[in-house]
């Protein structure tokens, strides 16, 4: 009888983690502990906010984690078309907020449609594959690049670049592990290079700027390159050991723009210097190998498909984002993963945690 | 066999992870190389650079463009005064700390509240006034007591200011904080950076339409910064350029005189020199002071000009839409001439009325107006004579010859948002209606529509290009406010070219006809009162638009609630045979267009033509005839 509380409590709470794979759940902490440490130097009076966030985007990837991967592939073409309907939506009766149509208001809410394809595209892509597993011919790769261009062109004419970009890069990760062929990625890949000065040419005004910016941050030191310079600076600054949490005077001046959202990076770096740095990296390198052990170990190839995809989303996103306040990569808007202050980006990419362990989980069931 | 295939598969992918992650790999170390180069490297460089941000830049906001009319007198410019500044962020206790600096300067409710509405508009981190234009001592007590209020500035800023007040408001327009819409403006055409230390922002009028030639050049202060990011001293500045100088065609006398004119009464007027389009005058009444708005409207004043039944906030000369009534007719006139319908000696005996299927349409007077050729048709008003060319032109020929006279389009002028009113047809019936029975036309509604009544709705603007196109012989122009825009740094002056929009192709003998007809209306017709003992010939044509219908009963003024009352207009021009001005005028709910309207033009002309000005306002001349159309 006096036992019998303490065993309900553990039988609860052994179904509560019973989905989640510990590893991958420990560096996500440690990812998150990192932002809340850097939200408490860019923006403290963020960090109630950041942290509710967090909460609902923990509840929402143990809500995912839990489904089967079964139940994950029979979801996707309904969450792709309501993606679709609803960037067409956006497209005819969108809200503009700074001049790109990007936001859909529903009455009840604001949503940015183009958030959801980041991870329903890759979903998709990988059930098409699984339905077409003993025989995948090059006509399959063509239907599937059509899938994903049709979501990619919406957004684009949002405008929205960025995105754009990384939802095409989640559908090519799925295109690529299913196994293209690499003389059509070759193909892929000259094509792109000579169409680049015609792809020029369709770029609005601000996206030009944004690339020709990056050659030349100096030409324009108050309007565009700005952003770049004064990040660059700040990561220069903190040297090897950093300026310490909460010193640096990039940060604390306000010279960094955005910088608790796509500039946070630059508030780290400038804090904690280049061993900061490299353990952030080496966070995140941790990160994306687990997932690619849960892709290797997967039993079905939508399973393999996803895993490997959302995996690549992370580093994406990473890469983009610090290349692009390091100063190498142009200005797009991509968040820091799990880093970066705002709920949309941080529910986005807990969902694609919560499928990486709801894949792992179907593994070990198969096994037994 | 399945399961080698299946083996092949898995190896495939295996090897397409190996790749992946050889590729995360490079890119990963390629991140490292990059720090490496950035943070131990360059380190001593870059330290440098983050020691000299002490050094930031303040922008110095440019001293907005002046608008000046056509003869240099000032109509917007801009003063310099202090302001106390709040920076909200800053300040644990804002109630408190306005309570405490009320004891120390004066802060009226309607600061606060106007302080109120800009805090829920504002991002945080700005700095917001609570009181503006400092008087010395206020300045000086405040200075006093400064230790006492962390997070409250004293800052110099310059105001904008329209020393005559109440006067060409929806005209000048105004300014105001910048909103995030204005934002999306601004980053539409590349200027966040020079728009960084400007607070405002054209809202509407000319301010609005030639924001970005009156802005200027934000120019930069380096500043040396402490730690707490507090200047401490300059170091270099480059100067601001301020915004270009705009100089109108109006007429600020003329326009003066033309407000004074419509004394109490709401209406609108546009006065254009037919032979460039520029606008003389541009009046909608009643006015208001657009000194209100340069520092954030407080609460209470906004709910009067904003509920007020006057609706002092629409602009009447160009989005005020009107049925031209009568004014109408002298243009009817030029279509069956045009068409070959009439020709100017074919008559029409009036008995009165017309009777149309089994509708009579009346003619004002009672008794008719006898045998009525086209002079006579215009001089005195006769509708039974348009009630017959209705049909004889069809609504669609109608619409085609009206168009070309800019009826029913927009007319381009330098001020945004203009309406289009409606310029009926079959086409337009079509699209405007839903139900079947409604989108057909019938021929009754084309006689309805031949004086001017019916779906016709014309802005004041359109009326005034209409007859400033007549008068100039139907060469039509785009009219437009500014004459001139000065560049503030070389003085160059960049001309607004009169350059004709087109000629509309007509039989100048028929322009001859009706301008004919129309000096006729001023010396011996529905005008003649008005302009008795003119020392100029003029031409006009008097209108009344309905607000109300009467249903077949008889029309009196004084019995009519003021709201219902018919409004008057009149279109004219002079001197008849050189047109130097071209007017459309309106004065809603003023009754009868010869009564209310005709004596706003007289006083106009005499100023712009003589010199002479009016020793009171336009009176309404209540004998001036009867009513002179349906």
């Amino acid at each position: 009888m006096r036992q019998a509380f303490p065993l309900v409590v553990r039988a609860w709470w052994q179904r509560l983690i019973s989905p989640l794979d510990l590893p991958l759940l420990g560096i996500c902490g440690l990812l998150l502990l990192v932002a809340v440490g850097v939200m408490g130097s860019a923006s403290p009076e963020r960090i109630g906010a950041q942290l509710t966030n967090m909460a609902l985007a923990l509840v929402i990837m143990r809500v995912v984690a839990g489904l089967s991967p079964q139940r994950l592939a029979s979801m996707a073409v309904l969450v792709y078309l309501v993606g679709i309907g609803l960037l067409i939506g956006v497209a005819l009766f969108g809200d503009i907020s700074k001049g790109a149509r990007r936001w859909l208001n529903l009455g009840f809410m604001r949503s940015q449609p183009s958030e959801i394809m980041k991870i329903s595209m890759p979903l998709l892509l990988a059930w098409f594959f699984h339905q077409r597993t003993t025989r995948l011919r090059l006509v399959d790769f063509f239907i599937a690049a059509l899938l994903l261009l049709v979501p990619v062109g919406l957004i684009m004419r949002q405008p929205d670049l960025g995105t754009a970009l990384l939802v095409l890069a989640a559908g090519f990760y799925v295109i690529f592990f299913a196994g293209l062929s690499w003389k059509i990625l070759g193909g892929m890949a000259l094509i792109a290079l000579a169409t680049a000065p015609v792809a020029w040419s369709f770029l609005h005004d601000y996206q030009r700027n944004r690339i020709l910016t990056l050659l030349d941050p100096e030409k324009d030191p108050l309007g565009k390159g700005f952003h770049i310079i004064q990040s660059t600076i700040a990561i220069g600054s903190g040297g090897i050991f950093g300026k310490g949490w909460r010193e640096g005077t990039q940060s604390q001046l306000e010279f960094i723009p955005e910088h608790h959202t796509d500039f946070i990076f630059a508030v780290f770096a400038e804090e904690f210097g280049f061993v900061g740095n490299v353990a952030l990296l080496t966070l995140y390198g941790i990160l994306i190998g687990r997932g690619f052990v849960i892709a290797a170990q997967a039993t079905s190839l939508f399973g393999r498909l996803l895993a490997g995809s959302i995996t690549m989303i992370f580093f994406t996103y990473a890469f983009v984002n610090i290349g692009m306040v390091s100063g190498f990569l142009p200005v797009v808007g991509v968040p820091l993963p799990l880093v970066s202050y705002g709920g949309t980006s941080l529910v986005t990419l807990f969902i694609g945690i919560g499928m990486l362990m709801s894949i792992h989980k179907g593994r070990m069931l198969v096994q037994k | 066999m399945k399961i080698t295939h299946d083996d092949d598969a898995l190896g495939k992918f295996h090897s397409r992870l190996a790749v992946a992650g050889g590729f995360v790999l490079l890119c990963f170390v390629l991140l490292v190389l990059r720090f490496a180069w950035l943070q131990i490297i360059q380190y001593g460089y870059y330290q440098t650079r983050a020691e000299d941000n002490r050094i930031s830049l303040v922008p110095i906001a440019p001293s907005r463009g002046l608008i000046v009319d056509r003869n240099n007198l000032q109509l917007a410019n801009n003063y310099s005064a202090y302001t106390l500044e709040i920076t909200p962020a800053q300040i644990d206790h804002l109630e408190r700390t306005i309570d405490d600096l009320a004891t120390v300067i004066d802060i009226q409710p309607k600061d606060r509240k106007r302080f109120k509405k800009l805090l829920e508009e504002s991002k945080n981190f700005e700095s917001l006034p609570i009181r503006s234009r400092l008087t010395d001592e206020e300045v000086a007590k405040f200075v006093a007591q400064r230790y006492r209020f962390p997070g409250v500035d004293l800052k110099a800023r310059l105001f904008r200011h329209y020393p005559k007040e109440a006067f060409a408001s929806s005209t000048l327009g105004y300014i105001g904080r910048i909103t995030d819409r204005d934002l999306d403006k601004i980053e539409a055409i590349g200027q966040e950076a020079n728009y960084r230390g400007t607070d405002h922002f054209g809202k509407t009028g000319l301010e609005q339409h030639y924001e970005f030639e009156l802005h200027g050049t934000t120019g930069f202060e380096q500043v040396e910064v402490d730690a707490g990011g507090r200047a401490v001293r300059t170091l270099a500045r480059t100067a601001p350029v301020p915004g270009n100088n705009l100089t109108l065609t109006l007429d600020a006398e003329l326009q003066s005189i033309a407000e004074q004119a419509f004394g109490d009464r709401k209406g609108a007027l546009v006065a254009i020199e037919p032979s460039t389009g520029g606008v003389l005058a541009l009046v909608s009444m009643p006015n208001y002071d657009p000194n209100l708005f340069v520092d954030g409207i407080d609460t209470q004043s906004w709910k009067v000009l904003n509920e007020s039944p006057d609706k002092p906030m629409v602009n009447r000369a160009l989005n005020g839409v009107y049925p031209p009534g009568s004014t109408f007719k002298p243009f009817m006139a030029l279509a069956a001439l045009a068409s070959g319908k009439r020709t100017p000696h074919q008559a029409i005996f009036d008995p009165g009325f017309y009777i149309f299927g089994n509708h009579t349409f009346r003619d004002d007077k009672k008794g008719g107006h006898g045998m009525v050729d086209m002079y006579k048709s215009i001089v005195e008003s006769c509708d039974t004579y348009y009630y017959v060319l209705a049909n004889d032109l069809g609504i669609d020929n109608i619409a085609r010859f009206m168009a070309e006279f800019g009826f029913g389009n927009f007319t381009g002028i330098d001020i945004q948002g203009e309406s289009k009113g409606v310029l009926p047809s079959t086409d337009w019936k079509k699209k405007r209606f839903k139900s079947p029975a409604q989108k057909k036309w019938y021929a009754g509604e084309t006689i309805s529509i031949s004086i001017g009544q019916g779906y016709n709705a014309y802005t004041p603007i359109q009326l005034a290009q209409a007859v400033a196109t007549l008068a100039n012989n139907g060469t039509m122009f785009r009219p437009h406010l500014v004459k001139f825009i000065t560049d503030s740094r070389t003085g160059v002056r960049k001309l607004v070219e009169p350059q004709p929009l087109k000629k509309i192709d007509l039989n100048p003998e028929h322009i001859e006809v009706i301008k004919q007809a129309m000096i006729g209306v001023n010396k011996e017709g529905t005008g003649a009162r008005a302009f008795a003992g003119a020392e100029y010939v003029s031409a006009g044509k008097t209108g009344t638009s309905q607000v109300f219908s009467l249903k077949g009963a008889e029309y009196k003024h004084h019995s009519i609630k003021q709201e219902l009352r018919d409004h008057a207009l009149f279109i004219a021009f002079a001197p008849a045979n050189a047109p130097k001005i071209a007017l459309a005028v309106v004065v809603e709910n003023g009754g009868f267009g010869a009564q209310a309207a005709a004596p706003i033009a007289r006083q106009i002309f005499d100023y712009y033509l003589l010199g002479k000005r009016p020793k009171a306002p336009a009176a309404v001349d209540e004998a001036a005839v009867e009513r002179d159309d349906e």
